[in-house]
């Protein structure tokens, strides 16, 4: 039990931490969120700016174009990036987070030459195909078809909630090649451009009000037999090691952000005399006792994972289920703290009570990540 | 950063579990609780003292075996784990300065939370401020303790008691002070065992229980119960082993919230898996509830904690 760093990885905290502080006010304005183009301009014009200074891809391993750091550094990594207010991984989160590093461990040499470069640079979006309106929770019922034609799959069926569709440039994209086989067995992960004849993107509006996430409507889509990763009707196991990165280290720098944000409300509460509410005020405690808990479990999770070798487990589901529910709560209280100006849209706390409800749905439900827990880590029997 | 235990407490993990499991087993838990809760077990004290649970934290120059506190949270989460009776936490802080506690020959109590634990069978008992000269406990009252296996006294203007419908304010700080952050932290670390414990044997009824031709793990309503009391286990364990490793007042503030939650949340949620067994005598589930909710008050009321960590948020430091 040490919690202390390494002068290694100190060293590299500081040089982080020096870089940082130049590279971040020299950035542009920041666009306004529903300005789409925008928004992928500054977010690949930030992963250029790491890629330029090596910090790109830093937990990828060095064959992929990374940097190999330990589980360690990159989480130092994502604490100091929140704390000096760098941008979000924002449109690079799908790409960088976690079909980058799935392609990483299961594609061929000519598929990570040809997918990795261009996400670690800044010039290629990814979206996630995964979810079907029949088939959310329930992944494996996915019924999107692709039949073999030549060299090239023919692909039809629809995609939801897929976000930054609009802006991606490729999708990793499961589909059924084997309707006859167990359903979990005739499926398959396809690497899909999004600019292929026949894919047709709808925005969805979300109760933010934004479209952050789209329909993706796939009428005959020819996509080369060569662009799917891991063997054919073996995309389940591929797509078990998506999820694990998505719920792995996703939310690593997020929960620095809530430290920092409940911080700011106690300062807020401070300043509007809400802070005499003895009511209020020892639920803000409350909730820093939460977060920094939360913080103590990454810790736990990061040093496990590199004990094991790097592979997020599923005591990410763990941390996943506290913390999307935490974060609500913690915006439940700024909602507290703001009065009657909580129900001021333009307020950026409003916004963010707003999306944080989808924390406990997006990446698998709280539900599903309780039978993960409860069957997977405590051994219950799977129910039907 | 390495989080993680080193094998050095992996193994003392192990063998106090060990050491517990033959000498505190269920038979002697029941016996315990046959007892009444008196007659402390002054042969199983002194064995633990030569085990080095009381003076594990001393320096061996002293005697004692000069581990530090992440040690002690390993030894106290598995004497939480097996329900293990007696003023533990008060002997250990009271190694090195009281005759006879590291080796377990002298039983020490001490006021926490306005209350004292044991008082009859202890030999002396400490105070607020971690003096053993005073009559700490003077003109203390006997209470009917809610846990069969810990009696408790109440001290005089301790806490203050309400009359039902009595408005008159009262003081949140009694005359016993403020908490002793290393005790409250001993103490979440039993919490953290208690919890664990609970979680484990719900499990274990969830797998072999059968109702409507199947185990009731396999029912969702059961199963998400198991999976929120391991979440909570979880998250206590980082905060209470992370709490031992800084011996930060606020970290150990906010490892008392959460095991605390985690104890007594999870000795319910057993409860409710255990159906009406679990609403037995005979079951320990009640066991693990009861004390749980006597360790809650050790660290004085949890909103002196949260008042603690309110006041961290406008300090600064919790960014
Ligand atoms: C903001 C946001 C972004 C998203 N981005 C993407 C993306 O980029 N790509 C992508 O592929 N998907 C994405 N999703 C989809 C997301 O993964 C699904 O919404 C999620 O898995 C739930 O599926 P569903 O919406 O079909 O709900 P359903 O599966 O219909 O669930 C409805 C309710 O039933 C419950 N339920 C379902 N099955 C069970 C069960 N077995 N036991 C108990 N309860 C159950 C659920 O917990 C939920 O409460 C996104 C979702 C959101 C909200």
């Amino acid at each position: 039990m040490d919690l202390t760093y390494t002068p290694e990885e100190e060293e590299f905290r500081a040089r982080l931490r020096e870089w940082l502080a130049e590279a971040i006010p020299a950035l542009p304005p920041k666009p306004s969120p529903d300005d789409w183009p925008g928004r992928r301009a500054y977010d690949l014009g930030w992963q250029r700016t790491l890629y330029d200074a090596g910090y790109a891809g830093l937990h990828w391993p060095l064959d992929a174009g990374g940097r190999g750091a330990t589980p360690v550094q990159h989480l130092i990594y994502l604490e100091e990036s929140e704390k000096a207010g760098a941008p979000y991984v924002g449109a690079n989160f799908v790409g960088l987070l976690h079909a980058g590093p799935t392609i990483a461990a299961e594609g061929t040499a000519s598929q990570r030459a040809r997918w990795l470069p261009p996400v670690l640079r800044g010039e290629e979006v990814w979206c996630q195909g995964f979810s079907e309106p029949d088939a959310g929770s329930d992944l494996a019922a996915l019924r999107t078809r692709a039949w073999r034609d030549g060299d090239d799959y023919v692909v039809s069926g629809s995609k939801i909630w897929t976000s930054h569709a609009e802006v991606a440039d490729w999708c990793e994209l499961l589909v059924r090649t084997d309707p006859s086989a167990p359903r979990h067995r005739g499926i398959s992960w396809l690497a899909m451009p999004m600019d292929a004849p026949g894919i047709t993107v709808r925005p969805l509006r979300t109760l933010a009000g934004s479209a952050e996430f789209a329909e993706v409507f796939l009428d005959e889509v020819r996509i080369p037999v060569a662009h799917r990763v891991g063997a054919e009707n073996d995309g389940w196991r591929v797509t078990m090691v998506t999820l694990s990165y998505e719920r792995g280290t996703a939310f690593v720098g997020e929960v620095v952000a809530c430290r920092r944000v409940l911080g700011e409300l106690a300062h807020a509460a401070r300043g509007n005399g809400r802070w005499d509410d003895p009511v209020l005020r020892r639920w803000l405690g409350r909730l820093n006792a939460e977060f920094r808990a939360l913080w103590r479990l990454t810790q736990w999770n990061v040093s496990e994972a590199e004990r094991t070798g790097g592979v997020p487990g599923v005591g990410g589901s763990v941390f996943k289920l506290r913390y999307s529910h935490a974060r609500q709560e913690l915006y439940d209280a700024a909602a507290e703290v703001l009065g009657p100006e909580a129900l001021d849209l333009d307020r950026e706390w409003t916004r963010d009570r707003l999306t944080s409800l989808s924390y406990t749905i997006a990446a698998g439900t709280s539900q599903i990540q309780r039978n993960i827990v409860a069957e997977r880590i405590l051994g219950l029997p799977k129910g039907r | 950063m390495d989080f993680q235990l080193t094998e050095d407490q992996r193994a003392l993990r192990d063998g106090v579990r060990a050491l517990l499991a033959g000498r505190f087993g269920p038979e002697a838990l029941r016996a315990a609780v046959a007892r009444g809760g008196r007659g402390l077990d002054r042969t199983l004290w002194r064995e633990l003292g030569e085990a080095g649970f009381f003076s594990l934290r001393l320096p061996e120059a002293d005697g004692g075996v000069g581990l530090g506190l992440p040690e002690a949270v390993l030894a106290f989460e598995e004497a939480g784990r097996v329900l293990l009776p007696g003023p533990l936490v008060a002997t250990h802080l009271a190694a090195g300065e009281v005759a006879g506690a590291a080796t377990g020959e002298t039983v020490v109590t001490a006021v926490y939370g306005g209350l004292v634990e044991w008082l009859d069978e202890s030999d002396a008992v400490r105070d607020a401020a971690g003096s053993t000269a005073g009559d700490g406990a003077a003109g203390a009252v006997p209470l009917t303790s809610v846990d069969p296996l810990t009696p408790l006294h109440r001290v005089p203007g301790g806490l203050p008691v309400d009359p039902p419908g009595d408005a008159s304010p009262t003081s949140p700080a009694g005359p016993t002070g403020p908490s002793d952050p290393l005790a409250t932290l001993l103490t979440s670390a039993e919490q953290l065992g208690n919890a664990a414990r609970t979680c484990e044997a719900a499990v274990q009824h969830a797998r072999t229980r059968e109702q409507f031709g199947q185990p009731i793990g396999a029912f969702q309503a059961v199963k998400h119960l198991c999976a929120q009391m391991l979440v909570r286990v979880e998250l206590a364990r980082a905060a209470v082993y992370a709490a031992a490793v800084t011996a930060d007042p606020m970290d150990i503030a906010a490892a008392r919230l959460l095991a605390d939650d985690a104890a007594v949340r999870g000795a319910r949620d057993c409860l409710q898996v255990h159906g009406g067994m679990g609403f037995t005598w005979e079951s320990d589930v009640h066991l693990y509830l009861k004390r749980a909710w006597v360790r809650t008050r050790r660290g004085g009321p949890a909103t002196e904690s949260e008042e603690l960590l309110a006041d961290d948020l406008v300090a600064g430091a919790g960014r």
